[in-house]
Parts: C-alpha cells; sequence; structure tokens
C-alpha cells in the first residue's frame, strides 16, 4: 500500500508524517494572551460549574453525609472509610461487572462497530435508502432519553408489547428475563448515530486515490478495509472508542428502562449511584463511587491515548495486525 | 414563595424599589430579609407546595387546592381586611424526585410556606432540623385547634415524631385483603370469606389454584415495587407474627417473624406457585396486579384502601382499573395474623397505616398566617369540599362520619381497620431498611431459602445501622 | 471489528481467473447480506420508534403498536394540559439558551486551543472530560445546588443553562477542537497578511469552515439538554418554568400508571423539534464530525 496519501488539499501537512512540523504554531496571531482571553470566559464557567461542584463531591466522598437525619446537619468526615466499604460491599463488585460488559458489549463493540457498517454499507448508496437509514438511526439517537425508554418499555412489554407479537412469544418478559442484554440492545440503539456520523466523516476523508489503486491490485473489500481505510482513521477510531467509553460509563439513561432491575441484575454503576444517594439517601457513599467511577475512567482513557500515542509515533507503515489492535488493545487493559 | 429572592420578587412587584443586591443575599438559615412595607397588615404571600399536579399525579388534591383552597382562604382573609395571596407549587413527580428537592430546600432554608411530605419522611426531616413541632413554628394556636378533637390518635401518629406533632394528616389508610367473589364461587368457597389465620388463607388460594388461568394469590414481593412490596406485603406478615421491625429503640435482625414470613413467601411463589413470581418484577408489576385483579384473574390481593377508592372505582375516570361489578364482586376483608392472637399486641388481625400530611416549613416568614391556611385546609369544610368527587377516608372523625355512610367499604376501614393499624418507623434509615427487606422478598422469590435471606437481612441491617443497633434472636 | 490478525500483508499469488470469478461471487453476496444487514438496521431502528407515530393518533392507545382509529383528540389533551404548552416553550428557552453558550464559548476556547500551544492544555481537557463526568451524576446535585442557591439563581432558567453548559463544554471543546485541527492553516495566514485580527478571522474565515462541526455540536448539545429531568427539576421552583422533561414525569398517576393519550402525544411534540432541528441543520450546514485524536 502507498504510504502518505496526496492530500486532498495542498496545503494541509501530512498527518503522520515524521517531520511533523510544531503542530500548533500560531498562524491566527493570537499570541498566549489573545488565546488566554479566548479561553477565559469557557474555563471560568466550568471551574464554577463543573470543577468547583466535582471537588466539593470528591469531599462529600469523605463524610458520612445525608440529606436527611441527623447526618444532614452534622456530617462526620470519616476519610477513606466509605471507600472501604463500597470496596467490600459485593453489591459494588457486580455494578463494576456488569457495567464493564455494558461498555463492553453496547459502546465498544455494538455501538462502534455498528455505527461504523452502517457508515461503510451507505457510503455508497444513495437516494431514499439512505435517507431512510440515517433518518431511522438518528432519530433514535435524537428522540429524548425519556421519549426513547419508554419507546422500548412499550416494545418489550410482556402483555401488549410488539416484539412479543411479532415473535410469537406471548408472555415472554424481557425486561425481566434479559435485563441486561435490554439495555444492552437499546444503548445501541440510542448511541449508533454518533459513531456513524463520525465515522461516515471519517470514510469521506479516506483519499480516493489509495482505495483506487488498492482495487486495482484486485484487493477484497476485507483488505481494503485492513490496508487502506483502517490506518487511515486510526485517530477517529480512538476519538470514538474514548468518547463512547466514557459516555457508556457514566450513562443513566437505562435506569428509565429497567431501573437497575430485577433484583439489580442491571444495576450498571451511574444507577448504583443514583440509588445509593437518592433513594438510600447515603450522599456520601454515592460521592465516593463517583470518584471511583472517574478513576476507572481515567485509566480507561489513559490506556487509550496511550494505545494512540504509541501507534502514533511509529512510521505510516503500520501492518493491519496493529491497526486491529488499536481496538482490540484498550479493550483488553480496560479490566 | 418564602425565599429571600422570590419574596423579593413579590415585593419588587408591588413596590419595585428593591436593589438587586438584597435579592441575591442566599438563604443561610433563616428565610431572607424582611423586606419594607411588608408588616403583618400588608400584602403577604403564602406558598404552597404538594407532590400533586392538575391533569397528572394527584390530580384531585393539586384541583382542589387550586379550585377551592386558594380562591376560599383569600376571600376568608379578605374579608378580615387582610391582603392574602396563597401560591401552589405543583410538582406531581417521584416521590424520591420530591422529596431531594424539599430536602434541598429545607436545608437551604428555603422553600414553601406548607409542604407536604409522606409520613415516613417526618422523623428524617425532624432529625435534620428541617422541620420542627406545629406548635413551635405556628404558635399557641396549634395546641387550641379543634381538629385535633376529630383525629384518632392513631391517626395524628402518621404525622408525628417522638411525641410530637409536626404536621396535619391528609388522610388515613389501612390495608385489607381483597378477593374476586366470583373466582371463590367457582372454586367452591364462601363468598362472605374471613380467614383467621395465614393458614385459612393459603387454603383458599391452593383451591383457587384448581382454576385454570388463574393466579391465586398476589402479595407484593421483591424491590421493583418499592415501599408497595414493604407496606402491602412484608410488613403486614411481619406484624402477624407479633414482630416488629424497629421496637425499643432497636432494629429486628434475623427473627423468627421475618423467617416466618420469607417462608411464606417461599411457600407462595416458590414451593407452591400460588403467585406469579414474573409479576413481582416488573417495573409496572403493581399496575399489571392491579389490571389483573379487575379482569378477574387474581384470586386474592393484599392491598390498601386506595385501590378500592381509585384504582378499580367504576365511576367513569377516576379509576386506572375501573370494574363496572366492582360492589358486587370484590370482597374485602381484614389480614389475618398469624394464628389468632399471633399479632402485633396479641391482635388477631392485622393492617399497616401509612398516610401523608402536611408541615410548616420553620424558615416561614409568616409562620402563624401559615398555620391559619393549615388550620384552613383541614377544617370539616375544607375536607368535604376534598372529598367531593371521589370519597375517601378523611384524618377527620366528623367528616368521616357524614361522607363514608356511602361507601360501607370505607367505612369499615374507618372502623375495624384503622385502629389495628401499625406504623412504620419514621426514622433516616428506614428507607434503606426498607430496600433490605424489599431484597430479601426477592432472594426467596427466586429461590433462596428464608433462613438464608433472612441472615443476609441481618448482615445487610448491620451495614446500614451499625451492629450495636440490631437486636436479633 | 477486529480484523483476523494474520500475518502482515503479503501480495497476493497470481491465480487470476479464480480470482475474477470468486470475486464476483464474493462480490454478489456480499452485496445480498449488505442489503439484509441494511434491512435488519432498518427494523432495529425502526420498530421502536413506531410506536411514536401511531399511538399518539389512537384514541385509546396502549402499548401495543396498531393501526390508529385516526383522532387527534390526544393532542388538544395536551392543549388542555395547565403547562404542557409552556413547557415546550421552556424547554426552547433551556435549550437554545445553552446551544448559544456552548457554542460561542466553545468555539472561542477551541479555536485558542487549536492554535495556540498551551502548556498541558490535553491534559487539561482530558481531565474536565473526566470531570463532566462526576458533575452530570446525582451525586454531585447538593454542591450543585448549593452553590446555585448561593448565587441567587435558584428558580431562573439562566441557571439550568449554565449548569448544563458547564457539564457538556469539555465535551464540546473536545470535539470542537478536534475539528478546528483539521482546518488548513494556510487561510488564515493569508487572512492575516491582509491585516485581518484574530477575532475577525475566526468570524469570516473558521467558523463559515468550521459550521458542519458547530452544527453537530449544537444538536449533541440539545440532544443532552432536552431530555435532562433531574437538574432543571431540582433548581426551578415554579412549575410554569419548568421544561417538558420534566412535565412528561407528571403524567403518571400516584401508582405510577402512565396516562398513555397525554404521553404519546406529548412524546411526539417533545420529540418533533429536535428531529426538525437536526434536519435544518443538516440541509443549511451539512452535518459532519471531525474527529482524530491526533499526536
Amino acid at each position: 500500500m502507498s504510504s502518505a496519501a496526496a492530500p486532498a488539499t495542498g496545503s494541509t501537512p501530512p498527518r503522520r508524517g515524521q517531520r511533523r512540523r510544531r503542530s500548533a504554531e500560531d498562524v491566527a496571531g493570537l499570541g498566549r494572551t489573545g488565546a488566554g482571553v479566548f479561553v477565559a470566559p469557557a474555563l471560568a464557567l466550568i471551574g464554577l460549574f463543573l470543577v468547583f461542584p466535582a471537588i466539593w463531591t470528591i469531599y462529600l466522598g469523605m463524610t458520612d453525609y445525608r440529606l436527611t437525619g441527623f447526618a444532614a446537619v452534622d456530617p462526620e468526615f470519616v476519610g477513606l472509610d466509605n471507600y472501604a466499604r463500597i470496596l467490600g460491599d459485593p453489591t459494588f463488585w457486580r455494578s463494576l461487572r456488569l457495567t464493564l460488559v455494558f461498555v463492553l458489549v453496547s459502546g465498544i463493540i455494538g455501538q462502534s462497530l455498528l455505527g461504523f457498517a452502517v457508515a461503510w454499507a451507505l457510503r455508497r448508496i444513495t437516494g431514499w435508502a439512505k435517507t431512510l437509514i440515517e433518518t431511522l438511526v438518528l432519530a433514535a439517537w435524537v428522540v429524548p432519553a425519556s421519549v426513547a425508554s419508554f419507546l422500548w418499555i412499550a416494545l418489550l412489554d410482556r402483555r401488549e408489547g410488539t416484539l412479543n407479537e411479532i415473535l410469537g412469544t406471548t408472555g415472554m418478559a424481557w425486561l425481566i428475563e434479559y435485563p441486561m442484554a435490554s439495555i444492552i440492545v437499546f444503548n445501541i440503539w440510542v448511541g449508533t448515530a454518533f459513531s456513524m456520523l463520525l465515522f461516515s466523516s471519517a470514510l469521506a476523508a479516506v483519499p480516493p486515490s489509495q482505495l483506487e489503486s488498492a482495487r486495482m491490485a484486485g484487493a477484497t473489500g476485507w483488505q481494503q478495509l485492513r490496508d487502506v481505510v483502517i490506518p487511515n482513521i486510526r485517530g477517529h477510531i480512538l476519538t470514538n472508542t474514548l468518547l463512547i467509553t466514557l459516555w457508556t460509563f457514566n450513562t443513566f439513561t437505562p435506569y428509565l428502562v429497567t431501573a437497575g432491575g430485577p433484583n439489580g441484575e442491571s444495576e450498571i454503576i451511574a444507577v448504583y449511584i443514583y440509588n445509593t444517594a437518592i433513594p438510600g439517601g447515603q450522599l456520601g457513599v454515592g460521592a465516593a463511587i463517583s470518584l471511583i467511577m472517574l478513576l476507572i475512567n481515567l485509566v480507561v482513557a489513559l490506556g487509550y491515548l496511550r494505545v494512540g500515542r504509541a501507534r502514533g509515533a511509529r512510521p505510516a507503515e503500520a501492518s493491519a495486525a496493529e491497526a486491529s489492535a488499536a481496538e482490540a488493545g484498550p479493550t483488553e487493559k480496560a479490566p | 414563595m418564602i425565599g429571600a429572592r422570590r419574596r423579593v420578587a413579590v415585593a419588587f412587584a408591588s413596590l419595585a424599589a428593591v436593589s438587586l443586591a438584597a435579592a441575591c443575599s442566599g438563604g443561610g438559615g433563616g428565610g431572607g430579609e424582611e423586606t419594607s412595607g411588608e408588616g403583618s397588615d400588608g400584602p403577604v404571600t403564602l406558598t404552597i407546595t404538594a407532590n400533586a399536579i392538575s391533569g397528572g399525579k394527584n390530580a384531585a388534591e393539586a384541583d382542589w387546592i387550586r379550585d377551592w383552597v386558594i380562591p376560599e382562604f383569600e376571600a376568608a382573609m379578605e374579608a378580615e381586611g387582610r391582603d392574602v395571596t396563597v401560591e401552589f407549587l405543583e410538582e406531581g413527580v417521584d416521590d424520591e424526585d420530591y422529596k431531594t428537592k424539599i430536602a434541598l430546600d429545607l436545608q437551604s432554608g428555603e422553600g414553601a410556606d406548607i409542604i407536604g411530605i409522606d409520613g415516613i419522611w417526618v422523623g428524617e426531616f425532624a432529625e435534620a432540623g428541617y422541620i420542627q413541632p406545629l406548635s413551635d413554628v405556628g404558635g399557641s394556636a396549634v395546641d387550641e385547634w379543634e381538629g385535633w378533637d376529630q383525629m384518632s390518635e392513631s391517626v395524628q401518629n402518621a404525622m408525628s415524631f417522638e411525641g410530637d406533632r409536626y404536621g396535619v394528616p391528609q388522610g388515613a389508610d389501612g390495608r385489607v385483603l381483597y378477593y374476586n367473589k366470583d373466582l371463590f364461587a367457582e372454586a367452591g368457597l364462601p363468598e362472605d370469606w374471613s380467614p383467621t389465620s395465614w393458614d385459612e388463607v393459603l387454603d383458599a388460594a391452593r383451591s383457587l389454584a384448581e382454576i385454570d388461568g388463574v393466579v391465586p394469590i398476589q402479595l407484593n414481593a421483591g424491590t421493583a415495587m418499592g415501599e408497595a412490596t414493604t407496606m402491602q406485603g412484608l410488613l403486614p406478615l411481619l406484624a402477624g407474627t407479633g414482630t416488629e421491625v424497629y421496637s425499643d429503640g432497636m432494629w429486628n435482625g434475623d427473627t423468627q417473624g421475618l423467617r416466618d414470613v420469607l417462608t411464606a413467601y417461599r411457600t407462595i411463589y416458590v414451593d407452591e406457585g400460588l403467585g406469579d413470581p414474573i409479576l413481582q418484577q416488573e417495573a409496572a408489576g403493581r399496575d399489571n396486579s392491579f389490571a389483573q385483579f379487575a379482569a378477574g384473574e387474581i384470586g386474592i390481593l393484599l392491598e390498601g384502601d386506595y385501590f378500592w377508592r381509585s384504582v378499580i372505582n367504576p365511576e367513569e375516570g377516576v379509576g386506572t382499573a375501573p370494574m363496572e361489578n366492582r360492589d358486587d364482586v370484590v370482597g374485602y376483608t381484614l389480614i389475618p395474623a398469624q394464628e389468632p392472637g399471633a399479632g402485633v399486641e396479641g391482635r388477631d388481625f392485622v393492617s399497616m397505616g401509612g398516610g401523608t400530611g402536611r408541615v410548616l416549613n420553620p424558615n416561614s416568614e409568616n409562620a402563624e398566617l401559615s398555620w391559619e391556611l393549615l388550620a384552613f385546609m383541614n377544617s370539616a369544610e375544607a375536607f368535604q369540599a376534598r372529598v367531593e368527587g371521589t370519597v375517601s377516608i378523611t384524618p377527620r372523625d366528623d367528616v368521616n362520619a357524614e361522607v363514608l355512610a356511602s361507601d360501607p367499604m370505607l367505612t369499615f376501614v374507618s372502623e375495624n381497620v384503622l385502629p389495628i393499624n401499625s406504623y412504620r418507623p419514621g426514622l433516616a434509615a428506614y428507607p434503606q431498611v426498607s430496600v433490605a427487606l424489599q431484597e430479601a422478598t426477592a432472594a426467596v422469590v427466586s429461590g433462596t431459602s428464608p433462613e438464608d435471606a433472612a441472615a443476609a437481612y441481618e448482615e445487610a441491617l448491620i451495614g446500614i445501622v451499625g451492629e450495636e443497633n440490631v437486636a436479633s434472636e | 471489528m477486529t480484523a483476523a490478525a494474520g500475518a502482515p500483508t503479503r501480495p497476493e499469488p497470481p491465480f487470476v481467473t479464480r480470482v475474477v470469478t470468486t470475486s464476483r461471487v464474493r462480490h454478489y453476496v456480499s452485496r445480498v447480506l449488505a442489503v439484509i444487514g441494511l434491512a435488519l438496521v432498518v427494523v432495529l431502528f425502526g420498530l421502536p420508534l413506531a410506536w411514536l407515530v401511531t399511538a399518539p393518533f389512537d384514541s385509546t392507545p396502549s402499548l401495543a403498536v396498531q393501526w390508529p382509529d385516526w383522532t387527534l383528540s390526544n393532542f388538544s389533551a395536551i392543549a388542555e394540559n395547565r403547562y404542557a404548552l409552556g413547557s415546550f416553550a421552556n424547554s426552547a428557552i433551556i435549550g437554545i439558551g445553552t446551544c448559544v453558550v456552548v457554542i460561542v464559548l466553545g468555539a472561542l476556547a477551541a479555536y485558542a486551543l487549536s492554535r495556540v500551544r498551551i502548556p498541558g492544555r490535553d491534559g487539561l481537557l482530558y481531565a474536565l472530560l473526566l470531570l463532566s463526568s462526576i458533575v452530570t451524576g446525582t451525586a454531585a446535585m447538593v454542591p450543585t445546588f448549593q452553590l446555585v442557591n448561593s448565587l441567587g439563581l435558584i428558580d431562573t432558567h439562566l441557571a439550568v443553562v449554565l449548569v448544563v453548559s458547564g457539564g457538556t463544554l469539555p465535551t464540546v471543546i473536545f470535539i470542537l477542537k478536534d475539528f478546528m485541527d483539521s482546518i488548513p492553516k494556510s487561510y488564515e495566514e493569508s487572512a492575516r497578511l491582509y491585516g485581518a485580527k484574530p477575532w475577525q478571522i475566526l468570524r469570516d474565515v473558521v467558523v463559515p469552515i468550521a459550521r458542519p462541526g458547530l452544527a453537530f455540536v449544537a444538536v449533541w448539545t440539545l440532544v443532552q439538554v432536552w431530555g435532562n429531568f433531574l437538574v432543571p427539576y431540582l433548581l426551578l421552583r415554579t412549575t410554569a418554568k419548568q421544561p417538558a422533561a420534566v412535565l412528561m414525569y407528571t403524567f403518571y398517576t400516584e401508582s405510577g400508571q402512565a396516562d398513555l393519550r397525554l404521553l404519546s402525544a406529548f412524546s411526539l411534540v417533545f420529540s418533533i423539534p429536535i428531529i426538525a432541528m437536526y434536519f435544518l441543520v443538516n440541509r443549511r450546514y451539512g452535518f459532519r464530525f471531525h474527529g482524530g485524536i491526533k499526536n
């Protein structure tokens, strides 16, 4: 395969050359001060409404704070007791295990793969079929969470649900018998649009000349994908995987479908935090779990970035095996 | 709204001269500053909040407050030469979310003057200092109020904590066993059924099991039903064994009573299949049990009087599962103790009482006037207006005597069930304990042995309240 | 889609004839498979949405998708609800407000971060991205409420806009920065030769090119805000100020049974603006998301 594609616009510096010039030279003439002025309003807002409450929450995680009862008036500082309790609680570990399955299957495999597959399949289709599919996938994404969850509750209902009607499985309580599968499919339904959009943008940016020469050489679709497309969109794959992982890890929407039930069988971590903090009233413990969740997210993100960096530093002739490792690697590291 | 800003906003409208700086001082624990020109005789605004909304949850209450309470009270005040405006902040969401919101409000020294809360929250709100005994807030007029004489001790208890009244109850409820007379006839059971022990109930269920396509008995279980599992399932049974969740300042863990209750669950759902275990786990399980009972598919159902007056009420637009032939087909009877005399305080029959009410906000700028409004909302006249559309049991004996006459079932509850009600402990830990109890039933229904489930409950209890507060046998 | 991690690429041996026939068959088979696959995608994504299209027009909607006996009475039920129409207006105010704040601040910040090397900028961005997961969770509700309360913003739409903006800005900046990184710098260089100031370059050069990215972010933000329940619910006191996402949860009876007539019609009306916005934005600006983490 040819390396260093002829850039589509003559001006873009090659994205992965060893001779990368300083990527951020100051073409706009902003200067440090100007940049500071541009960044300041956003940082001020983030500082006040994101960092400040987040740090406060981390502090709460070290108290026995509750919203009601004696602990509300006079919360005690308990240091790391909450963490000891959480780590000794089998419910937490179950929740973490469910979350990892949920992230892996619904986020990384489901949303990313399906999103890519749809984008790949649609790249050469035009007309009504393309419009229909894009519209449906996007509609699922933009429908508000409260509506989306209700649509699935209706679809999977035991008595009147459309799915039982179609499959002839009368009386099947999907949300009870297969709660995890239900929220995984639900989450794929909700979130695939993002990956689809990202990958269709990415595929549009793959230099046609490279694909053309691969075709001339008699490469199958699969080989084109492996040798031309994936090396070209590695950055996109990494971005997508990172964002999808973070979002899936923190999503609360499945609560609206199964409420974490039955008996906690679909209690992913965001739901576990909610159940601890609001119905259970233990805000301190809930805050502590939030921090644990953040640390796990941090490890995962660093893992991805390491993979991205390590690969980006290599010459462009990365082999297909490594290209695939970009996706498989982090998922193996995540737990 | 007595929140500083909000009150200022009102004054702003009337006076149009308030500095923004004053408006921005956050509430710290005593409401905000007094604005000039708002003396006791000036224009005053009171606010009411409740988890009710027109066109949604608890719509009847919301409509009554909006269409009757507010205009009537404002007119009554005007007749006394006082300029009072009442605002109603409607909510109508999930109880947990509502509770979070009013707790946040009270914590920051804000909130409405009169707040509707569930009786079970009284203890934890009082412990947190969010609410205070009524007479401390509303003044001497509270203890002199005529309404207390019309409310029985047990009804008042629903809004009391450690011997102090914190709020005025807005209703009273009790729990009974409902049964379908048609199915009973089909199974050769008496139409006038009054079991005196658990065994008699189970025997009736076994007879009903002969009929195809009928769930003999549905007893709330599992975590999906939330508090319905504890109030309409585990706790009435536990009371029937003479055990309480909390007694003499201790939480009771792995007791014989709890094991007996869980064994009964096992009998119903696992050993003999007398109930539908899947129904218990559905998010809308309770609703579905209503619908199935209304459709004649459930034989025996343990529910509150709410089920009778609201859910299966045949009147147009009242019930979610109306039963045209309710009065002929639906029977009701007291919940028996495990054995005669085995119940709490040696009772033969048991029930659980819940109930909601309204409290005064200690941060209120116009506490005494707020009490006047609260007393007005609980006058005989107000309750008569309240139950005009659908009859329900009011906390007032004088009103009950008048309005319940038309409904033998509610009369039955009022006369026979309310006196034998047990109540939940109103402590901050209770919601978590309740979840642990629900989990115990869920475990049994899904196959765990009653002994293991009871032991696991005790372990969970120790985790919640600490070992020193748990008693076990 | 983990590739069969086989040997590194080798040139194929030239069995030309076989390659041609197998590739033709293979081509045909893959075509059929693609069609089947896409049909399944249509079913998967369309099936749940079907209820949203049929139930609102049914005089007696159930949870089942059924051919409705057409009526518009469910929509008049919305009009009769005291708060329903106002709640859509509130959703619009909060949604548009958040979009404006996030896009203006996000674009400024993303551009600066993209063009000027600020020490530790990537680390900062990732740290904020992670922190946003805490703040959008339930545990942070108390600090957020207390903060808004002490700022004197309780019961204002502004509070909801600011809190949601704070939670979504890191992601928005992350996405926009990626987008701006991909914009050729030569345009800016030539604009500078003509003496344009940085903010003029941003306004007249960068923003027009970045429009598809901005459009994407706008829709993404709106999706985040539109369905958000807890933040507006806790920060707003007056019922008449609550957005549609909050009001939707009030269409249940005490026992949690949904009023399907109201709920179905409301859901449809609630979803249409956001779907419409997506189409509008897509038609006018295209809808591209450019994202690749660079090293």
